[in-house]
């Protein structure tokens, strides 16, 4: 070993490793950044909802009155109806995206593939009041004249389908959520299996793997992860979505439901709900007093914690299934 | 200065500023937008010195701001509460602008004649305890009217809005029932019915449902051409809603009007009264440290009440009464 070249290159070493921490200390700063924004955004929902954690407390995550004359706040009709809607929306729009995702990458001939996958990006762009009145002169007059009565005479033996078919209420804003969140997952699942080696189908087709074989046990396996985070995308869309909901969703604080055996609550789909966006947004500006303005200030931080937790469990997921949590295949 | 259109930019912009020489800003109700953009588009272009903006956030935020002190004046569809005037640092006193009115639309299809219907019966309706359409509350008052038996669909808004503190100011007056369970708010309790986003919403809903009701403001049932019922009114007579009966209702209530104001004229007494109509008010500082500021707001107020009025009915507002233009002319004067 020649001691003479050591000092050389430790100056290049260390000369690399001045530029290394300035650019550790710029993307940890961006990244710290971050987590302040957060941190502010929480202080400021717990700071300027004090005057309803006051009067409430925990009682409010219980309570299912909703009445602005005699002040009395609850947030369980829109937990109830946040959850519902989003859950339905994923378990009708993740099977559709997924399916169409893997045509687009798998199947269809590259030139169809891009075409399609602009007009689907397109699709993401559009607002969503734009989607909320398409909805409301479009799919309202359909699901009252035709799918809500099919179903009531169909499947009205099941608590799910009860009551009037008006055409607005949990089912139809679930209907437009999974509309809204379907071009985000297609295009993001869609991209996660393109970026799946050539080198992973080609071993499979040698070993004498079908097609079809090859996408469901290699390459949708392989890019399970991106797949999930696509699925978490939509969730958050689904979570928050206010403008399109609120003119679907019928705007009752109210849950309506059965109980199966007095046990397990079941929703009734047709009925009408509220979630926590659409009654943040329908009535924080003409909200008087002290109380009512913070109730809708503590939805906010429930709706933040709720979002919390569902991606949490979301996460625990995937760790339980794939064994790898958020590290890269 | 090395950039000579910034230098330019900056030399604009001084001089725009010295060019308007009082600017004003104001916030609050939405539903009397259109006439309050129209005024001070107009009075700007009859003093160029004085410019207004106007964001139209809603009654509640408008009240907040002029709270906070954000904006110069506030303007709300519902009058402010005691306890709102007492959080003011600086009083204020109650405009009335122009008039409206909340009807109840709704669609019976193979119904031809207009409903006549009778507070009992709106009130029944939303509260629950009349359902269809058939219900002798309605078919009493309608004779030669063939009612369906159909279960009635009520639709109410689901924000938060002026439209509706004035439906159920009109229905605690004259339900005791709903004074006592439901009451009087931007937003309430709903004993029945499903919700819409807005007048548009409602107005979507109620077109899309056969055998529904719904209530909007009158402006947007004209604008629409939406069927409305009749009203029956204090004095017993059915009025339909329009802004002569509307500025008749100001009329009859302006004999008992207090001396503020902060008064509710849904309900009526008077002959052709629409019972459903109520003021909107700009909610003006009772005192401006600015001497400038002052004098520009009293014009434009005296401006308003004169030769503004007669912009009222082209967009769809019913205007003030004269003896109420005669009682804020004089409080104009009180305003330091």
């Amino acid at each position: 070993m020649a001691t003479s070249t050591v000092p050389e290159t430790q100056t290049i070493r260390s000369k690399a490793k001045a530029g290394d921490l300035i650019a550790r200390f710029v993307v940890l700063a961006f990244a710290i950044l971050i987590l302040i924004l957060a941190i502010l955004a929480v202080g400021e929902l717990w700071r300027s909802s004090g005057p309803s954690r006051e009067k409430f407390g925990f009682g409010f995550l219980r309570s299912a009155a909703w009445n602005p004359v005699t002040e009395d706040f609850g947030a369980l009709p829109f937990i109830y109806g946040t959850i519902v809607t989003s859950v339905l929306a994923l378990v009708i729009s993740v099977p559709l995206s997924v399916g169409a995702a893997i045509f687009l990458s798998e199947l269809a001939p590259a030139g169809v593939s891009d075409a399609l996958t602009f007009l689907i990006e397109l699709l993401a762009a559009i607002p969503s009041v734009i989607y909320g009145l398409l909805a409301l002169f479009t799919i309202v007059p359909l699901m009252r004249t035709t799918i809500e009565p099919f179903l009531k005479t169909h499947f009205g033996f099941l608590p799910l389908f009860r009551g009037y078919a008006l055409g607005v209420g949990l089912l139809t804003a679930s209907i437009v959520l999974s509309i809204m969140t379907i071009p985000f997952i297609i295009s993001v699942s869609r991209e996660s299996l393109l970026a799946v080696p050539r080198e992973m189908r080609e071993a499979a087709l040698a070993l004498g793997a079908t097609r079809w074989e090859t996408t469901w046990q290699v390459v949708v396996p392989y890019a399970k992860l991106g797949i999930s985070g696509s699925i978490f995308l939509g969730l958050a869309r689904a979570l928050g979505e206010t403008m399109a909901v609120t003119m679907v969703i019928g705007n009752d604080p109210a849950i309506h439901g059965s109980l199966v055996y007095g046990l397990f609550p079941i929703p009734n789909l047709l009925a009408s709900g509220s979630t926590i966006a659409t009654v943040i947004a329908s009535q924080f500006s003409e909200a008087t007093g002290s109380v009512y303005p913070a109730s809708l200030v503590e939805l906010g931080l429930v709706l933040f914690l709720l979002t919390v937790i569902i991606n949490a469990f979301a996460r625990l997921m995937i760790v339980a299934t794939t064994g790898k949590g958020s590290k890269r295949p | 200065m090395r950039n000579p259109i910034l230098t330019g930019a900056v030399l604009l912009a001084v001089g725009v500023s010295v060019a308007i020489a009082q600017s004003m800003n104001g916030a609050g109700a939405t539903f009397p937008s259109l006439i309050y953009q129209k005024w001070f588009d107009e009075y700007h272009k009859l003093n160029k010195d004085v410019q207004v903006n106007y964001q139209a956030v809603g009654s509640g935020a408008g009240v907040k701001q002029l709270t906070e002190g954000t904006v110069d004046f506030g303007a709300s569809d519902k009058p402010m509460t005691d306890a709102e005037l007492k959080a003011l640092k600086t009083p204020a006193f109650h405009f009335p602008t122009v008039m409206g009115a909340v009807v109840a639309t709704y669609n019976l299809p193979g119904v031809t004649k207009e409903l006549k219907l009778s507070p009992a019966a709106l009130a029944g309706i939303y509260m629950g305890t009349v359902t269809k359409w058939n219900d002798k509350l309605i078919s009493g008052d309608n004779p030669g009217v063939k009612l369906p038996g159909d279960e009635i669909v009520v639709v109410h808004r689901s924000d938060a809005s002026g439209t509706t503190f004035i439906f159920t100011d009109y229905m605690a007056k004259v339900s005791p029932d709903w004074q006592k369970k439901v009451g009087t708010n931007s937003a309430v309790s709903w004993p029945v019915g499903i919700g819409g986003q807005g007048n548009e919403g409602v107005t979507a809903l109620v077109k899309q449902t056969p055998s529904s009701i719904g209530y909007v403001e009158l402006a947007f049932a004209v604008k629409n051409n939406m069927g409305y019922a009749s009203l029956k009114n204090q004095a017993g007579e059915f009025v339909k809603p329009s802004f002569q009966s509307v500025t008749e209702a100001a009329a009859g209530a302006a004999a008992n009007m207090p001396a503020d104001f902060r008064v509710s004229i849904t309900n009526a007494p008077g002959k052709g009264s629409y019972p459903i109509s109520s003021f909107t008010w700009l909610l003006i500082p009772n005192h401006f440290a600015d001497a400038a500021k002052q004098k520009a707001i009293k014009a434009f107020l005296k401006w308003m009440l004169a030769d503004g009025q007669k912009y009222a009915t082209g967009l769809y507002y019913a205007p003030l009464p004269k003896t109420v233009i005669a009682k804020e002319l004089a409080q104009i004067d009180m305003i330091k």
